[in-house]
């Protein structure tokens, strides 16, 4: 066990303004960053504002920007850093600012409410659900996202661009149109429902570059942009720009299976 | 927080350093080489394209028997060098009087050019949108690929489509590479060996696209109903997962197979025979 | 100063984890509108830690498996204090609960014909775990909250408003349950981002704000656990049951120390892992008790037989509950049989093929590569027992989640009291949520809905919630002129004192030291002050815990101090057996002043009091459920004639 001390900039403000304040703290074997945080608050600054939960990994709340990089505050090692480094965190800067470490991540939430829930199949009692692993094998890569909104925070379309947020939901939230659109039960094409189109249409899928900062960031580890993304450009491509797969559905008039 | 916290439309169109945004003037805090990853890309495709203009348009030494460059193959123009039973058939008739290899070279180019692993490289490297994650962008707007003409990134497939065919005829060419300079067959040479690994990147790359992955079983929603095309779309995601690498290597040995190509027919290298 | 915000709900649910959402979903499917409040961001409950599954008798993977089975296992576990009517219930309808996520979009990992699979988990005869990898809360709370969000999709396109009938309060926290003569009227509520207080106006107040970790040094809870619940009802009025008893997982990591206390799944065991020391040797098998003998294996070839062929082998003493392989490791460990870190050794890497482990176990292996350095596919871990779980909590109805003697209070979920005796299952907590969540949100709805008159707001409970709030803004030093009490430093000693005096293993002067130093912290709570402002000020919002968690931990050591028996989570030194005479024994826990008050009291008499309370016998069908001969090991004589 051997402790040092390091030197800490964290941005501290609120919506009127803020700036980096110096701490020098300090830091023993097998910390991570939010323990470093936690040890400002407890014996520097005691208002330190700083959203966190589980400190595994688990629930994404501790969500920051260390060293200009979207990461987990919890999952990221001091060991990382060179005793010498000087550490940045601040806030996610996608978001408005709400004080110090925490924004106001409202726009994931607004987001959530756009995407039209599950719809479950007609007739299928619950008990009698059959689904081959291979099957859901798919979505549930997708539904390991703890929704940390570090892909929301670091997506270019909307952190650079405001004005996008309106029509964009963000790879989080087309990533769970590409999840339900996967989902070997989803009944929504029944209800009139077409999940491809609206992936476009509805929630801006064509503002996705795939420049693919949300899989570098994510810390599950999805493959948010080759798994999910792309699968559904290319699921809005068949619905809008295929006239062979349009002809073959209007020939066969039966959803693709 | 209630859940129904609305976003802020238009509130300012600065990005991370507008009004609602935590208040730091630098566009980034990153302590690392960013800039790295998208210069060096920006740099081996500068150098791709250039070389690969330049042989395009020379319209010059890309034969050399048995050896076609895979730049002008197929070739299919009137004033193509004549190469026995290899793939020139003038389609084309004589009044296109520029390099063939322009004819040829679209299809690969726009499959490359829509490629979803290239569109990545060059939006990065060459449009700044982003320069790499969490650095702030330059331009003002941006609307992604909503809008003519980046929407026809959408049409990736049919180059996919057509990427298939040329990549057969590279296969023929290849084949017909076993041959000597006078035409008969069972001989190889280092050229062979060249074309073997161009045209198993270039397959490789092929099928690695994400339109293929999709097309062969990517689009399914229930693979336990397909069992043979779930094995399919599994092997085309293993390749996938090295699409990027793949793209690299193959635009490597297609411009090497060009030059191996180019010095032999400019007669400054000698092809050494096997047997 | 009442002029704080009002709203009016049919129904508030405190706490927007499993049970509080599950207690939404069916308020607001039951008509009534229904709001939830709770202090994180929505989704990130802590429910999100539970990692193997929901204990369900589905029977998908041993069709021999049945509710009754089900119920068996549990009143074992509990040995024997389970309110038995919470055990039926819970065991009769976990299976409709988990089937019910599936309508709501939750994909569980399936059987080979298409069903939910269920894995093996300790003290659970067959495998009965619903589970999604080691990842399962995760599912649970996703799959409940988009539940909310299509409800309120629902609601969006009947009247334009998301939140017409359903709304997520977050980030906000209550600090008062408010009442109108005996019967509930609301809560008083603070909201983190503005700091600003608003009271929401319901007649019933539904408590699903989990455990009490937070109290404890070496826990796998997170800083949302520190007893709010409990608290709120104990100042309302109503009694904690049995808090002695707090469950110590046996595995949670040890190393490195920033992280020491996180949790490392049962399942771990279940796939396979087993345990041990430093010898080398799988020291489960020494420990084995009396009541448990038959049930497990003897030797290391029949537990590792059993993986493959359970119906002709015994399982592995490393599924024993975990009340009894916390104190093995922690005997382990005293006995200098310890791995370097103080733990023992958890090897998965001899059992099973690295690729199965990934597959199996992915958020272990990545938790341990991560934050330890291991690879868990090449080398044991390092475990050791970490607080997990309180089995007390809110006396509540059986039937209806009621807490008992406050009309409009209801509690479901770890704050609830009685479901797991004295020692909780894994895998049973998942499906305590989902159905006494329901119940407590079905109750809860008609309870509203039958009342005639909404009970009114009290002004001067709202100005009094409002002034406590705000002490530690304007906390002042000691007569002496010193300075205010950091409430960080106190929730550390607190912690420090918790754990070390009445932790895993416990002793009469250890615990009546705990008491004392307990009546300090709270003395020097009230001094507990804080700097900046009301926005997002994590020290207020420590001080505002701390008094729930000073209340909490004074019910545990009381209660603990008075039951002379070691029973599931609850381990005397100086009175190491069961002893039957307790069974039919609750404790419940009051506070000292019926009226809520918190005025400062005798630091010896504290400020809870301590009732006994004897339970109904268990009724004779589920009784004939055991053999005899299992009875006679648990049950009081008298109670065995009747």
């Amino acid at each position: 066990m051997s402790s040092y001390d390091a030197r800490f900039r964290v941005w501290r403000g609120d919506a009127e303004g803020g700036d980096l304040t110096d701490f020098s703290v300090e830091v023993n074997d097998g910390e991570v960053v939010l323990d470093i945080i936690h040890r400002i608050q407890a014996t520097q600054a005691s208002d330190l504002a700083v959203r966190w939960n589980c400190k595994a990994g688990k629930c994404g709340s501790c969500s920051a920007e260390i060293n200009g990089r979207p990461r987990l505050m919890c999952m990221t090692r001091m060991s990382v850093f060179d005793r010498e480094d000087v550490i940045t965190v601040t806030p996610l800067r996608a978001f408005p600012v709400v004080r110090d470490l925490v924004t106001d991540v409202g726009f994931n939430y607004t987001k959530a409410r756009e995407i039209p829930a599950f719809v479950p199949p007609a007739g299928v009692a619950p008990g009698e659900y059959r689904m081959q692993q291979e099957d859901v094998d798919r979505s549930q890569e997708f539904r390991k996202c703890i929704e940390c909104f570090l892909c929301q925070d670091t997506c270019h379309a909307v952190r650079d661009h405001e004005e996008n947020k309106a029509a964009f939901a963000g790879p989080r939230f087309l990533m769970r149109v590409a999840e339900l659109d996967m989902h070997p039960l989803d009944a929504a094409s029944d209800s009139g429902l077409d999940r491809k189109r609206t992936a476009q249409e509805d929630h801006g899928l064509g503002y996705c570059n795939i420049t693919k900062c949300c899989t570098e960031v994510c810390p599950e580890g999805i493959h948010i942009t080759d798994n999910a993304l792309i699968p559904l450009k290319e699921r809005a491509v068949d619905r809008k720009y295929d006239p062979v797969v349009w002809l073959g559905n209007k020939i066969r008039r039966r959803p693709s299976s | 927080m209630a859940t129904g916290t609305e976003p802020h439309p238009q509130a300012d169109a600065h990005g991370v350093r507008g009004r609602t945004r935590a208040a730091i003037a630098s566009g980034h805090l990153r302590t690392d080489r960013w800039w790295l990853a998208p210069a060096s890309t920006a740099a081996g495709l500068l150098a791709f394209i250039v070389y690969s203009t330049w042989r395009a348009f020379a319209n010059t030494h890309y034969y050399h028997a048995p050896y076609v460059s895979p730049f002008y193959s197929p070739c299919i123009a009137q004033n193509c060098k004549p190469m026995h039973a290899g793939p020139n058939w003038e389609i084309f008739g004589g009044w296109w009087g520029l390099s063939p290899a322009l004819l040829i070279l679209i299809f690969p180019l726009g499959f490359r050019l829509t490629c979803y692993y290239y569109r990545k490289a060059y939006y990065r490297g060459f449009w700044a949108s982003p320069p790499a994650c969490a650095v702030a962008e330059p331009h003002k707007k941006y609307t992604g690929e909503t809008r003519f003409p980046l929407i026809l990134q959408n049409i990736h497939r049919y180059f996919f489509y057509a990427a298939i065919l040329v990549a057969g005829i590279l296969t023929y060419d290849t084949v017909l590479s076993f041959r000597d300079e006078t035409y008969a067959w069972g001989h190889m040479g280092l050229g062979t060996l060249v074309f073997l690994l161009n045209i198993t990147l270039i397959w490789a790359y092929t099928l690695s696209c994400h339109s293929c992955r999709h097309i062969v079983g990517g689009k399914l929603k229930h693979f336990s109903k397909h069992p043979v095309r779930y094995r399919m779309w599994q092997w085309v995601g293993k390749l996938n997962d090295r699409h990027m690498l793949l793209a690299w290597a193959s635009l490597i040995s297609v411009a090497l197979a060009d030059f191996y190509v180019f010095l032999l027919s400019s007669g400054a290298f000698d092809d050494p025979r096997f047997f | 100063m009442s002029q704080v915000e009002r709203q009016q709900w049919d129904v508030v649910v405190v706490g927007a984890g499993g049970a509080g959402l599950r207690a939404a979903i069916e308020a607001r499917e039951r008509g009534a509108r229904t709001a939830v409040i709770c202090k994180s961001l929505f989704g990130k409950a802590h429910t999100v830690m539970a990692e193997g599954g929901i204990a369900a008798a589905m029977g998908n993977v041993n069709s021999g498996d049945s509710w009754q089975v089900h119920f068996r296992d549990t009143l074992r576990g509990g040995k024997f204090l389970n309110q038995w009517r919470m055990a039926e219930l819970h065991a009769r309808e976990a299976p409709d609960r988990v089937w019910e996520l599936e309508t709501w979009g939750a994909l569980f990992d399936r059987t080979a014909d298409g069903r939910i699979s269920q894995r093996n988990f300790g003290g659970h005869e067959y495998p009965r775990l619903a589970h999604v990898g080691d990842r399962t809360g995760l599912e649970l709370i996703r799959t409940l909250q988009q539940k909310i969000v299509a409800l309120q999709q629902e609601d969006f396109k009947e009247f334009g408003d998301y939140e017409a009938r359903l709304k997520v309060f977050q980030e906000c926290t209550v600090t008062r349950v408010l009442k109108d003569g005996d019967r509930v009227s609301g809560a008083f509520c603070y909201e983190r981002e503005s700091g600003r207080f608003f009271v929401l106006e319901a007649p019933s107040v539904v408590l699903a704000t989990g455990g009490i970790g937070k109290s404890f040094k070496v826990t796998s809870n997170s800083w949302e656990y520190t007893g709010d619940g409990h608290a709120l009802a104990l100042l309302a009025g109503a009694p904690l049951l049995n808090m002695e008893f707090v469950q110590f997982h046996p595995t949670g990591m040890v190393w490195p120390p920033s992280v020491k206390g996180i949790l490392v799944t049962e399942s771990v065991r279940g796939d396979g892992g087993v345990l041990r020391n430093s010898e080398g040797k799988r020291f489960m098998f020494d420990y084995v008790p009396d009541v448990f003998k038959e049930k497990y294996a003897e030797s290391e070839d029949e537990g590792d037989r059993w993986y493959d062929d359970p119906d002709h082998n015994r399982r592995p003493p490393e599924l024993l509950p975990r009340d009894e392989v916390a104190r093995a490791i922690n005997s382990e460990v005293k006995a200098g049989r310890g791995s370097p870190h103080g733990g023992v050794f958890l090897d998965v890497s001899t059992r099973m093929p690295a690729e199965r482990i990934r597959r199996r176990l992915p958020s272990m292996y990545h938790q341990f590569k991560e934050l330890a350095d291991v690879d868990i596919t090449a080398e044991p871990m390092e475990v050791g027992p970490t607080c997990h779980y309180v089995m007390g909590g809110i006396a509540v109805d059986s039937d209806t989640a009621a807490a008992r003697g406050v009309p409009g209070l209801f509690a479901a979920g770890e704050v609830a009291g009685g479901m797991h005796g004295s020692n909780r299952l894994g895998g049973n907590s998942l499906s305590d949520l989902l159905v006494f969540g329901r119940r407590a949100g079905l109750h809860a709805a008609e309870y509203a809905a039958g009342l005639g008159e909404r009970p009114a707001i009290d002004a001067d409970q709202v100005d009094t919630a409002a002034a406590e709030a705000l002490r530690p803004f304007s906390a002042e030093g000691p007569a002496d002129g010193g300075v205010a009490e950091n409430p960080y430093t106190l929730h550390q000693e607190l912690q420090q004192a918790m754990n070390d005096l009445v932790g895993i293993i416990r002793r009469e002067e250890e615990m009546a030291e705990a008491l004392d130093r307990l009546a300090g912290l709270r003395m020097r709570a009230r001094r507990a002050g804080v700097e900046g402002h009301r926005q997002f000020n994590p020290g207020w919002h420590l001080s505002l815990d701390l008094r729930n968690m000073l209340l909490v931990s004074e019910c545990i050591a009381r209660a603990a101090l008075e039951r002379t028996e070691s029973r599931g989570g609850h381990t005397r030194e100086d009175h190491p057996t069961m002893d039957r005479r307790w069974r039919r024994t609750n404790l419940l826990c009051r506070l000292v002043d019926p009226t809520g008050g918190l005025a400062a009291t005798d630091p010896v008499r504290g400020q809870i009091d301590l009732v006994r309370d004897t339970t109904e016998p268990i009724r004779p069908d589920l009784l004939a459920l055991f053999e005899k001969e299992e009875l006679v090991k648990y049950l009081a004589e008298e109670e065995l004639y009747e």
